[in-house]
């Protein structure tokens, strides 16, 4: 044919600067997401105002103390921190409606599809977590987290046996319904001098 | 590109490298995909403390980062050893974190505004006193969503 035919462009340094892309951007690259033990804070209080007076029935209230040399005392009592979590679900569930743990009340849940019941449950639980000015930041998220897996670990047995699938499985309104049956009530108070600074 | 030769000599055909290009432009796009970029440099070290029951911070628009630690000895000399608070690029006095969290809110989207997240990152030996301290100065900031950041645990405590 008469027709000229345009000259192909050379491609074979495409690969080369495709590469020094791919270099640059594997250098670059930090794959970790970010993740941690998620926390809801309480509101501040106004400064003029004196704290308010909350009463709260003392069987309520599971006391977790860490001292500046990272010991755990557990309501009143010295504990090791594998034990927590036993100790802690005992507190939520209170199963044996005992009277030394946390009330048992009556809470309206709407499930799925709006059914609304009524479950017993120790709904004015609190955990109260206080922690020494000396006390270790590692202590005080495993301690942390040993409570946030107790709830985990509640709200993932009631699931599985009332829908048959763990917590995560659930649809949301289902996880609302459980989470307002096991509310998670972590109290961490301000810091008060227990021993001496390390 | 990929045309036998046709010499006197039999030759072993060369491979073709023309899929080459598009095989690294795949991995490429991947890899910018998954890429966010450090935004700061650390100067105070950090080692996360470890953990079990972590969740995932899901928008990282709506997270701001506080990092708490000792400096790291190139800084050691002028900031001294003890923990210190580095918000974003420079150190910073607990005093002044009730400022960058409300700096940082107003920068935001309003709807987005009351979703600020704040993320401790400290180092595993901070004292607790430190820590408290920040999470005063949050509250007073109304900035109430936080989150200890942590690595997750791989061998089995008990």
């Amino acid at each position: 044919m008469g027709k000229r035919e345009v000259q192909e462009i050379n491609a074979s340094s495409m690969a080369d600067i495709a590469f020094l892309l791919l270099i640059f951007f594997l250098v670059t690259t930090t794959m970790s997401v970010d993740s941690g033990l998620s926390r809801q804070l309480p509101p501040p209080l106004p400064p003029d105002m004196e704290k308010p007076n909350v009463e709260i029935k003392e069987r309520n209230i599971f006391v977790v103390l860490i001292n500046s040399q990272n010991q755990l005392l557990v309501q009143g009592e010295l504990l090791d921190i594998k034990q927590l979590k036993t100790k802690a679900k005992e507190f939520i569930k209170n199963e044996a409606n005992s009277v030394n743990l946390p009330e048992i009340l009556p809470v309206e849940v709407t499930f799925e599809g709006g059914i609304t019941e009524t479950v017993m449950t120790t709904k004015n639980h609190i955990i109260s977590l206080q922690n020494d000015v000396g006390t270790q930041y590692q202590k005080y998220i495993e301690v942390q987290n040993e409570l946030v897996a107790a709830y985990n670990e509640i709200r993932n047995e009631y699931s599985t046996n009332r829908f048959g699938s763990t917590y995560a499985a659930l649809s949301e309104e289902n996880k609302k319904a459980v989470q307002d049956i096991y509310p998670q009530k972590i109290s961490e108070a301000e810091p008060k001098k227990y021993g001496g600074n390390k | 590109m990929a045309q036998i030769r046709k010499g006197g000599k039999k030759k072993v055909p060369a491979i073709s490298t023309a899929s080459l290009p598009d095989v690294v432009f795949m991995l490429l796009f991947f890899f910018m995909a998954a890429t966010s970029m450090k935004e700061v440099t650390y100067m105070v070290t950090m080692r996360m403390p470890e953990a079990t029951e972590l969740q995932k911070l899901e928008k990282k628009s709506l997270v701001r980062y506080v990092y708490i630690g000792a400096p790291k000895p190139e800084f050691q000399k002028r900031f001294g050893t003890s923990t210190r608070i580095q918000l974003d690029d420079a150190f910073a006095d607990v005093s002044q974190l009730e400022d960058y969290v409300v700096r940082e809110r107003s920068a935001m989207k309003e709807e987005e505004q009351n979703l600020l997240t704040i993320c401790i990152k400290a180092d595993k030996d901070t004292k607790m006193g430190v820590i408290t301290d920040v999470k005063q100065a949050l509250r007073r900031a109304y900035a109430l969503k936080i989150n200890y950041a942590a690595l997750k645990r791989t061998n089995v405590y008990y």
